[in-house]
């Protein structure tokens, strides 16, 4: 049997890969991340809903607390919270929030400039995303601090934290991304030819607002 | 569909939809909890129409150009498990009959695509290489001199590979009979006639009447 591939071309090595039957490495590695994700996000969000949805009883150690949500600090007296409700920080969240979509422009507006050649566009506005995100995690922890419960407070808490959490660790991952961008664009690196070291940082940005989107909405404001 | 996080403005063009979903949803959800519900229903099902907008009408048949000596007929065939069948090696034999043919067999590889993802499919491709081997060889026999490979576990990517490579001037595709074939139930034979603008011949070969 003579091969096809041999009768047709005359070439040393073996013949060339036909693309239509491979599975591109750049889309198979962004849906196994992407499909990571979601399943990461996902089954956090499935421990929230569930304590706040379908078993809320277990939302708070405190007999009767549960009927609220945020739980009630105290136990309730003839159905009404007389030591009020724990309190998410909504309009410091939302500032946060404002914060990290900004900083999404900014890194909009680095890519772009680093795309036409303008470098001083492209380093102001990784430095300004850079600074926004640190603000971003920063804030985090001072509401951390300041939230008024901790997780001995219930499982309400625990979700709380852990939401919230998981999205900070994307968002200082984000940050060394975008760290090494800074240092390698102020050695010079990068052009509008050559801005790939951009662009994967900047999608995964851009992933990571979108994140918070969803749980600043579902925890904060739904 | 595209991905959403296939390029940085892709992504951030995603965010701004995102940003605006979930303010709407927000919004309806202050005003009345069931409003918010079916906002998010009704955001649900436009997103799902836009994907099935992007999907867009089918893309017409691609042009096979026919290379060669003008009074050839170039032949791809694709066969996997009814590949050395006595009704596909007829159907050769008639279009090998009275004018100058030359034949491509493909035989695709047939395993999962858990295997294939993992390039695990040494085995599924050494089997499609022994049924082609053995068709060639019987081809040779009766004086048909065929050329051969093993293709895409899809046959249509398979048949595509093959189109790209060949440049046929007729495709011939050997299935089970229908409720035996799985490339049936996938519509192989409909889909080569919708992407290609080539004769596509289906012969049936049933394995359990051969003799």
């Amino acid at each position: 049997m003579t091969s096809h591939a041999e009768a047709l071309h005359e070439q040393h090595g073996p013949p060339e890969a036909n693309q239509s039957s491979r599975v591109d490495a750049r889309t198979l590695g962004i849906f196994l991340f992407i499909g990571s994700e979601i399943m990461l996000f996902g089954s956090f969000f499935a421990a929230y809903f569930f304590i706040r949805v379908v078993n809320p009883e277990a939302s708070t150690i405190l007999p009767e607390a549960w009927q609220f949500w945020p739980p009630c600090k105290e136990p309730p007296a003839g159905g009404v919270c007389t030591a009020g409700q724990y309190e998410f920080p909504v309009f410091v969240a939302g500032v946060n929030t404002a914060i990290l979509v900004t900083s999404s422009f900014t890194m909009h507006w680095a890519l772009q400039s680093i795309k036409r050649g303008q470098r001083a566009g492209f380093l102001a506005g990784m430095v300004l995303t850079f600074l926004m995100g640190f603000a971003f995690l920063l804030t985090q922890a001072i509401e951390y601090l300041n939230v008024g419960f901790n997780t001995g407070d219930g499982a309400f808490a625990s979700v709380f934290f852990g939401l919230t959490g998981l999205h900070g660790a994307h968002v200082a991952v984000g940050l060394t991304l975008l760290g090494m961008v800074i240092v390698r664009g102020f050695r010079g690196h990068y052009s509008p030819e050559h801005h790939h070291g951009v662009e994967l940082p900047g999608i995964y940005w851009h992933f990571v607002d979108i994140m918070w989107i969803v749980v600043y909405s579902a925890v904060y404001l739904l | 569909m595209e991905s959403p996080f296939r390029s940085e403005a892709a992504a951030f063009r995603f965010l701004l939809i995102t940003i605006g979903a979930f303010a709407l949803i927000v919004v309806a959800s202050w005003i009345n909890t069931w409003l918010g519900v079916v906002v998010w229903l009704l955001l649900s099902a436009a997103a799902a129409w836009v994907y099935l907008q992007q999907r867009g009408p089918k893309a017409p048949p691609e042009h096979v150009e026919h290379v060669g000596p003008p009074d050839e007929r170039r032949i791809l065939v694709i066969a996997n498990e009814t590949v050395g069948a006595e009704e596909l090696l007829s159907a050769i034999s008639e279009r090998a009959l009275g004018t100058r043919a030359q034949f491509l067999v493909v035989t695709p590889a047939l395993t999962s695509r858990l295997k294939t993802w993992t390039s695990d499919e040494d085995a599924a491709r050494l089997a499609a290489q022994q049924r082609l081997d053995a068709t060639l060889a019987h081809l040779a026999s009766v004086g048909i001199d065929a050329q051969g490979e093993v293709g895409d576990l899809d046959p249509l990517l398979a048949i595509q590979d093959a189109v790209h490579e060949f440049h046929p001037d007729e495709i011939v595709i050997s299935t089970h009979p229908e409720g035996q074939s799985n490339w049936l139930e996938r519509g192989v034979v409909a889909g080569a006639r919708e992407r290609f603008d080539v004769p596509v011949a289906h012969v049936v070969v049933d394995l359990d009447r051969a003799p």
